[in-house]
């Protein structure tokens, strides 16, 4: 019997991905293949991993798709499940393939390069060869080498300095039928000096089917410029998500990080966040929804390696029925990095007796003079208040909305898209409540 | 007349421990309740077990409403049959703002009785009328309930909550304690305005002051978690002058249980 590492990388060797042949490339790759070869998948042995269990994962050999012939058949429909109304350049891929049909490139401002991975890593692109695994810690796990193996698909996105997007970028991966499916985008978004942009990045499985996506996002956020990255986990009850996310800030750089989970039976994050220059700043939101028996694991790493940068870190979830999630909250602080500013609160609410969270601070501190503060709070809803709403006529479900908008709203709020605030909403609703978003609770 | 609440010996305890021990009382449409009687005695429960809060549990005794078993209802749907109650501590309910929550009230009740929303303008029309009454600035309309409001001005919240739903029987539990002189005038203005044939209310205080402004067509004592006096309104004044000290207040829970 081979072992899932076995299998995943004979899978590699049988594929021929695009640019095959560059030797920086394939150097990439092979070092990828190696490192998951000798050190394999995560286990609970391991201290980052000690609240989530994959086997369940391994249970099952996801096998690559690939590459869709025109867009027959597994296209169709799939465009109903596109955000509407948020006016943004738009990149779809499906089963880890980009689709021009569904994707909407046209005119992204001059000095703005967006290509699909699979274009931009065979022509070489001088910022893909500087960049591609820049932003890849060393304590980077099995997943991302697995990821980094398999470099085919995803957004290549390059901002000349001093461009500001006004529309946002919209990067959408959509897993199909038939399920079985292993999908490892690979994202990288470079964003030269001064720069300021948002980018949306979604994952959805509308078809419900079981599937691994297991996708890798570098940033580099060049000096002074002010990035938005939203992420919208929304895949199917049945799918495994897998997704680090490699944020790397240069000196007086602004990052808002917002990290939304809704879907997938076992998902994980690894949100790490390097503030390499002085006067970095970074802003990470998060909000975990969780109901059935799902697993919603966020890690995230703040490392604080120059002086004068700030971090403010702010997750909260919500979970019901037997759902368990993790919030595992590393901040370092590196010799010399004085006057660091570092905050960050994790709070909780369950909505059910059998849910359970596991909240874990890691505070590193090597510099002396710094600020550093964490927090993290698991309630329930507070009876009075639903007492309050209810003696008003509102009835129970509602009331449980309400509040459960009321608590998730704040972080929610800080997406700067009034579209993307709206489907969240209306996806909390949805998923928790079976309602949709009441309208205006302010 | 028919009688809008009746409660006949009402026991009701909390974590075990009684705290209502027969409580007897009709109120009937058009009138005004007034309940008094010492800290600790069980007013606020009396009027939490009629809006339902769930942390008290009744033992014994029964309330009827318009005839109907109240105490087989949820929360929700007393508030939905007329039934309101003036917070003695506003509860703060960051993140949902008060014209959210006011909306959600009368439309609550609209679609109980099965008909539609009200209409946004006809809602703000109502809504701006409303709270000249209690003379509140139109920035708490969009404020979150209660949050970060002073004493005074979430009792004036409650009576503008009042104001808007314009239940059947409002129940106000010490919504003049707090109050300067001018507010308290406006909650009594608030309360005055309702009164009609077919409203009733039960106005929990400890101060005859109020009884000044809301006058009262009856005034109970409540001690001991048993209503041991009632009267009309000069009951107020003789407990304003000489305490509740002069009151047999009866042996409680063994009196009630035989
Ligand atoms: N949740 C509770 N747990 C324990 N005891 C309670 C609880 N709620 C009320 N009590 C007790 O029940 C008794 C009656 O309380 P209640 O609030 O009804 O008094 P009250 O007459 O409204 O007093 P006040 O005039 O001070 O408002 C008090 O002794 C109080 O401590
Ligand atoms: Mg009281």
């Amino acid at each position: 019997m081979t072992t899932a590492v076995e299998h995943y990388v004979a899978a590699r060797n049988a594929l021929v991905l695009p640019g095959t042949g560059l030797d920086w490339l394939d150097e990439l790759r092979n070092a990828g293949t190696r490192r998951f070869s000798e050190k394999g998948f995560p286990t609970l042995r391991d201290e980052n991993w000690r609240y989530t269990n994959i086997r369940p994962i391994l249970k099952q050999n996801f096998t690559p798709v690939a590459v869709l012939e025109g867009s027959a058949g597994r296209t169709e429909g799939l465009s109903q499940h596109l955000l509407p109304g948020l006016g943004a350049y738009r990149f779809v891929f499906v089963d880890g393939h980009y689709v021009q049909e569904l994707s909407d490139a046209t005119g992204p401002a001059r000095g703005v390069v967006a290509m699909p991975m699979a274009d931009a890593v065979t022509r070489g692109l001088d910022g893909v060869k500087t960049w591609l695994g820049a932003c890849v810690p060393e304590d980077r796990g099995g997943f991302t080498d697995l990821n980094t193996a398999y470099i085919e698909d995803g957004l290549y996105l390059h901002v000349d300095r001093g461009c500001h997007l006004e529309q946002p970028i919209e990067v959408v991966f959509i897993s199909t039928e038939p399920g079985g499916q292993l999908i490892q985008p690979r994202n990288l978004f470079v964003l030269g000096e001064n720069t300021r942009a948002h980018i949306i990045e979604r994952y959805i499985s509308p078809a419900g089917r079981s599937h691994l996506t297991n996708a890798v996002t570098e940033l580099v956020a060049c000096r002074s410029s002010v990035v938005e990255h939203t992420r919208l986990q929304e895949e199917g009850m049945d799918a495994f998500h897998i997704g680090g996310v490699f944020i790397r800030l240069h000196g007086d750089a602004r990052v808002v990080s917002n990290n939304a989970a809704l879907g997938s039976m076992i998902a994980r994050t690894n949100l790490h966040v390097a503030l390499q220059e002085e006067g970095a700043c970074c802003h990470l939101y998060g909000v975990y929804l969780g109901n059935g028996r799902q697993h919603l694991d966020n890690f995230t790493q703040v490392d604080h390696r120059a002086p004068k940068c700030t971090s403010n870190e702010f997750y909260k979830g919500v979970l019901d029925d037997r759902a368990r999630a993790v919030f595992h909250g590393r901040i370092i602080v590196r010799e010399g990095a004085q006057k660091t500013d570092a905050q960050q609160q994790n709070r909780n609410l369950l909505l059910s007796g059998h849910a359970e969270v596991d909240t874990k601070p890691q505070l590193e501190i090597y510099a002396d003079d710094v600020k550093c503060s964490h927090g993290a709070t698991i309630g329930q809803l507070d009876d009075s208040a639903m007492f309050y709403l209810r003696s008003r006529g509102v009835d129970e479900t509602t009331a449980r909305g309400l509040l459960t908008y009321a608590f998730a709203a704040d972080v929610i709020n800080k997406i700067s898209s009034a579209p993307v605030r709206n489907h969240l909403e209306g996806e909390l609703g949805r998923k928790m409540f079976g309602v949709g978003r009441p309208e205006e609770l302010s | 007349m028919n009688t809008m609440l009746s409660i006949n010996n009402l026991h009701a305890s909390v974590q075990g421990k009684a705290i209502l021990n027969g409580i007897d009382l009709q109120v009937n449409p058009g009138e005004v309740h007034a309940i008094m009687g010492p800290n600790g005695s069980g007013k606020s429960t009396l009027a939490n077990v009629l809006a339902g809060r769930d942390s008290y549990e009744v033992t014994r005794g029964e309330v009827l409403y318009n005839g109907e078993n109240l105490l087989d209802w949820s929360v929700e749907q007393r508030a939905c049959e007329g039934i309101f109650l003036a917070f003695q501590y506003p509860v703060e309910i960051p993140g949902v703002s008060n014209i959210y929550l006011m909306k959600a009230a009368v439309n609550a009740r609209r679609k109980y009785r099965g008909m539609p929303e009200m209409p946004a303008v006809e809602f703000l029309k109502l809504i701006r009328e409303k709270i000249k009454v209690v003379d509140m600035k139109e920035e708490f309309l969009h404020r979150s309930v209660n949050e970060g409001f002073s004493g005074g001005e979430k009792k004036r919240n409650e009576i503008l909550q009042m104001a808007v739903i314009e239940p059947t029987l409002a129940i106000l539990d010490e919504t003049d304690s707090g109050l300067d002189i001018d507010a308290l005038k406006i909650v009594a203005d608030g309360v005055n305005s309702l009164r009609s044939e077919d409203r009733a209310f039960i106005v929990v205080t400890h101060y005859q002051r109020l009884l000044d402004y809301i006058v009262p067509d009856f005034v109970h004592v409540l001690a001991g978690g048993r209503i041991v006096k009632s009267g009309g309104k000069d009951l107020a004044l003789e407990l304003e002058k000489a305490g509740y000290g002069w009151i047999e207040i009866a042996p409680v829970a063994e009196a009630a249980d035989a």
